[in-house]
């Protein structure tokens, strides 16, 4: 894709997003209430409109050719450096819905792996270092010096970290 | 790596039914295994969440528990995000959550939540905050007759100050307002603080303050109490008169109980009653409410708790069709 | 007067001096930096999550640890917003403007000195303000009412005019989505909910500037560099020498200016209640920049840029002790908790503490000198330390960075939903970045929404849903007056600037 196609299919998604939102706004009180000043959904309301606004702007210098991106046929995301980008978005994606299921820190310990191991090429030393260390100073920050708990994902894994619990308390 | 993935986590859950079987031997009586989660419904900084602060200080301080108890603020829409979040617990031992009357309000209020609280699990009352009526000492107002007087000679010029629509003091606002038949502004702020500040600094007329908001503001004589909202005259203003002695039948507190997820084991629960008994009876938490003006003379716990609830429920209910819920919102 | 103040104070030093009020200062700074470095955790949460161990020591002891960690935030916050280019807190938002440019140029030592030298110049100048002039400064305060939030709002929007970028649609669209994504939760003034999308309960508790903030500066900001490096670098390394840091002492007389501007400004936004450190530090970077011989350096790496906001966000937290300790009423979030702590302890914050408990409100600002020191050479001392991390090979970083983002994320509100939204915002804001729309000021517009809007709507219901009461409120038409000044000055400045070069072709 390239960067003047980008630009144009973001200001009508964000056209769109804004138009949904000004209808979403509607289901409050846009209006004035006498005596009182705005309701609840006059703010966003118009600010919904400013943006719906604002994108309408920007399409219009765009058919102008006024931006630089408008004129940019240069691709969106280099095509070199798209595998790294779309691999990290998707490792992080995998991460949170890992944390969902295996829970914070097996979920982290597999993410170090996955970036540490695949993506950065160290070596497997390096990589278990990260990828056991990360996890362990996590907990000890967290649900030990701070106690804040993280995330333990399904219910079957809990019980794994009931003897560490132990031996903090 | 698919199969060794497998295997993983075969080991994994095999280990962990062998952790489970291996507690569940062990021991007999019920004891968290894990830090309990505390959930305010409430932001920080606020009352609730003072409270449930100082529990937490009084559980670790007097080694009353096997594991921390942790709190989480879960403020959003006066509560129902932490109403909706103990219902997504049900069943779950290690969540508890500390209450306000938005505990009874906001499923009023917002039926489409469909919350029923009478399935949740009740635990503990810790205390009974009272409310009272502040005006400042230049307003020269000495009683509430004179305050009615006047609030209904300035009408909608009169400013009231609360901490949101909804809330306990609005509720207490629309109560007044039915019974001496005037319609004052009332202006919500951020929390009980803020509230009492912009009284003593002018920007509103008078409030219905926690006596804890406003008790330094009194001693120091900036501000002044006309009338208390409860049954009888607190020991901590023994000459401001209750309504009901003036003949107004307007008596209004704010619960702060502890309650469980729906579907709380029976060992979990008789476990934190013990718990919060404890605390409920140490002398920190009592010095506590004697220096706020706070009701903590008698401890209402489990089956009384759930009854003392069901009555605060349909109170609520019955004064919110009373004064309407417009009159609450301002909508 | 001036005498009593003398004594009191040396009092308050003797007290600060005892060997666990000491201890307590620095294990307090040394949290602190940890807390405010680490993104989404911040000096609110740090507090907060504290509070409970400072039941085992005496009250005195215990705020001045909270006071310390609060501090050593502040400073801490700088730390992760120039080495990572995340703000720990929204804080140190305005940090990153100019730190984050000054890291990748490879002067991070100088920007951390910076932070380090001008939080210490906020330090001082606050701790003096409160030690002289606490009991007048808390009238005030007083005065501050719905009215004046609000025109102080305006005057903090108004600031940063200059900051957007060249494409005015889009500049205007960022700020926009983010007042609006401040509006959504609960609206204080109905007490409902709203724009709670797909009934998902975790928007009830509306979206957290953290969470913004974290998703474009710590998501979007790594896959920018990804993108732009393809992976292949550690960032920018830098050799910490002593001739250097020497040099680097040298530059203190280009920022300071900006600093004593920034203290002053801190000191005085964050005794009002419910302002707090962020529009300060914000003010401080906004002012500093118009007024600067070169405004064009700012945001490219200029170190004033580094040191006024963070003068006036250390500044500010001292500032915002003040209407806690006089009135009772926290000025920041920080605050408020540590309020709830002072009433747990049996302390009653309020106009009669000063009077009755001398020794707390004394000893409480006597360790506040001593901690303002002990943070500045914790920091100065720790410079080479923070600068090693830029020298982390990117493949290393990056999924550590990504790990901190992910628990920082969750920890303050312990919900995913906000972890899934900061991974969205990340997304969004590394493609809205490519296209030039520019995300600053959807980040500022997200901390000064909600203030704004409330302090909006309660004074028009006090004025019955007229705006005419504004007219009556001398400090709110002030404020709105210079509020216009600044608008107007970046637009006299063009004007002039074209004639001289005019002039000089």
């Amino acid at each position: 894709m390239t960067t003047r196609k980008a630009e144009l299919a973001m200001a009508v998604f964000l056209l769109l997003a804004s138009i949904a939102l000004m209808f979403k706004s509607m289901q409050l009180n846009i209006g004035w209430i006498p005596g009182r000043g705005p309701g609840a959904g006059m703010w966003p309301f118009y600010l919904s409109l400013g943006m719906a606004l604002a994108c309408l702007a920007t399409l219009y210098r765009w058919f102008r050719g006024t931006t630089p991106q408008a004129r940019s046929e240069e691709p969106f995301v280099a095509p070199d450096a798209l595998p790294v980008v779309a691999i990290t978005a998707g490792g992080l994606f995998g991460l949170l819905v890992s944390i969902h299921i295996v829970g914070m820190y097996i979920g982290l310990a597999a993410f170090m792996v996955f970036y540490l191991r695949f993506v950065g090429r160290h070596s497997w030393l390096m990589t278990t270092m990260f990828a056991v260390g990360t996890p362990i100073f996590i907990f000890c920050l967290f649900e030990w010096a701070l106690t804040t708990t993280l995330p333990k994902g399904l219910a079957i894994f809990e019980p794994l970290y009931y003897p560490l619990y132990d031996l903090m308390y | 790596m698919k199969k060794s993935l497998k295997k993983l986590i075969a080991g994994i859950g095999a280990l962990s039914f062998c952790a489970v079987a291996s507690v569940g031997v062990a021991d007999a009586a019920w004891e968290p295994k894990k830090p309990v989660e505390f959930v305010i419904m409430a932001g920080k900084g606020g009352g609730a969440d003072q409270m449930a602060r100082l529990m937490q200080g009084i559980i670790q301080q007097n080694n009353l528990s096997p594991r921390p108890f942790i709190p989480i603020n879960k403020p959003g829409g006066s509560g129902a995000e932490a109403l909706q979040y103990l219902k997504s617990k049900s069943g779950d031992d290690h969540v508890v959550m500390v209450t306000l009357n938005s505990y009874y309000t906001t499923p009023i209020m917002q039926p489409e939540l469909g919350i029923d609280i009478n399935t949740f699990t009740p635990i503990g009352r810790m205390a009974l905050d009272t409310f009272l009526l502040w005006v400042r000492p230049d307003s020269g107002l000495k009683t509430l007759d004179e305050y009615v007087a006047k609030v209904k000679a300035a009408g909608k010029d009169w400013k009231v100050g609360g901490t949101g629509s909804g809330q306990e003091d609005s509720i207490l606002t629309a109560m007044m307002e039915a019974e001496f038949g005037y319609d004052v502004t009332y202006i919500p702020f951020p929390g009980g603080g803020t509230v009492a500040k912009n009284l003593i600094g002018g920007h509103i007329d008078s409030t219905v303050n926690n006596p804890s908001e406003q008790s330094e503001f009194y001693r120091a004589g900036q501000s002044v109490p006309l009338v208390q909202f409860n049954d009888e005259r607190s020991p901590a203003y023994a000459d401001v008169p209750t309504a009901k002695e003036l003949g107004h039948d307007i008596v209004y507190y704010m619960q702060r109980s502890i309650n469980g997820p729906p579907g709380m084991s029976a060992e979990a629960t008789e476990w934190y009653i013990n718990l919060f008994k404890t605390v409920f009876d140490s002398a920190e938490w009592q010095k506590f409410c004697n220096e706020d003006g706070i009701d903590c003379a008698t401890w209402v716990g489990g089956a009384d708790l759930a009854a003392f609830h069901k009555t605060g429920y349909e109170r609520h209910k019955a004064l919110i069709e009373k004064v309407g819920a417009k009159a609450i919102t301002g909508e | 007067m001036f005498q009593e103040i003398l004594v009191h104070l040396g009092e308050g030093l003797l007290e600060a001096f005892q060997p666990l009020n000491l201890m307590m200062i620095f294990l307090g700074c040394f949290a602190g930096l940890f807390v405010g470095a680490l993104p989404g955790l911040g000096s609110v949460n740090g507090v907060a999550i504290l509070l409970p161990i400072t039941f085992l020591v005496p009250p005195t002891s215990a705020i001045i640890f909270l006071a310390a960690l609060y501090y050593g935030a502040m400073y801490g916050g700088a730390i992760s917003s120039i080495t990572l280019g995340i703000p720990g807190a929204s804080t140190a938002v305005a940090t990153v403007f100019d730190g984050r440019p000054m890291a990748q140029k490879g002067l991070a030592d100088q920007a951390l000195m910076a932070a380090a030298v001008a939080s210490f110049i906020g330090g001082s100048v606050s701790i003096v303000l409160f030690t002289l002039f606490a009991p007048p400064l808390a009238k005030f305060a007083l005065a501050f009412g719905p009215p004046e939030e609000f025109s102080l709002m305006i005057l903090a929007f108004a600031t940063f005019v200059g900051l957007g970028g060249d494409d005015i649609p889009k500049t205007i669209f960022s700020i926009l989505i983010g007042l609006l994504l401040a509006t959504i939760g609960l609206d204080i003034i109905s007490g409902r909910p709203r724009l709670i999308f797909f009934d998902i309960p975790g928007f009830m508790h509306g979206i957290n500037f953290l969470v913004l903030a974290i998703g474009i500066y710590g998501i979007g900001e790594m896959l920018w560099t990804l993108e732009t490096t393809q992976g292949q670098v550690t960032i920018h390394s830098v050799k910490t020498s002593w001739s250097r840091f020497v040099g680097n002492l040298k530059l203190i007389k280009t920022y300071i200016g900006g600093s004593m501007l920034g203290s002053f400004l801190g000191f005085f936004v964050g005794t009002l209640p419910a302002a707090g450190a962020t529009p300060a530090s914000l003010m401080s970077y906004g002012l500093t920049k118009t007024f600067s011989k070169d405004p064009e350096s700012f945001g490219k790496g200029n170190p004033a840029g580094v040191a006024a906001p963070e003068a006036a966000n250390n500044s500010a937290s001292t500032g915002s002790m003040l209407p806690m300790i006089t009135l009772g009423i926290p000025g920041s979030p920080t605050t408020a908790v540590l309020l709830g702590g002072m009433i747990i302890w049996g302390l009653r914050p309020g106009p009669l503490l000063f009077s009755e408990h001398p020794d707390f409100v004394w000893g409480l600002i006597g360790s506040m000198y001593i901690a303002n020191f002990v943070t500045l050479v914790l920091n100065l001392a720790l410079i080479p330390l923070f600068v090693r991390v830029l020298a982390t090979p990117f493949t290393i970083l990056a999924p550590l960075i990504f790990a901190l983002c992910v628990v920082g994320g969750f920890a303050p509100t312990q919900d995913m939903h906000d972890v899934w939204l900061m991974f969205i915002f990340g997304v969004f804001g590394y493609l809205l970045r490519k296209l030039d729309y520019p995300v600053a000021p959807a980040v500022l517009a997200i901390v000064l929404g909600p203030l704004a809007e409330a302090s909006l709507r309660q004074t028009l219901i006090s004025g019955q849903g007229s705006a005419a009461v504004f007219l009556e409120r001398p400090i709110a038409l002030t404020c709105f007056f210079f509020a216009l000044m600044l608008v107007l000055y970046p637009v006299y400045q063009h004007f002039t600037r074209k004639k001289a070069k005019a002039a000089d072709a």
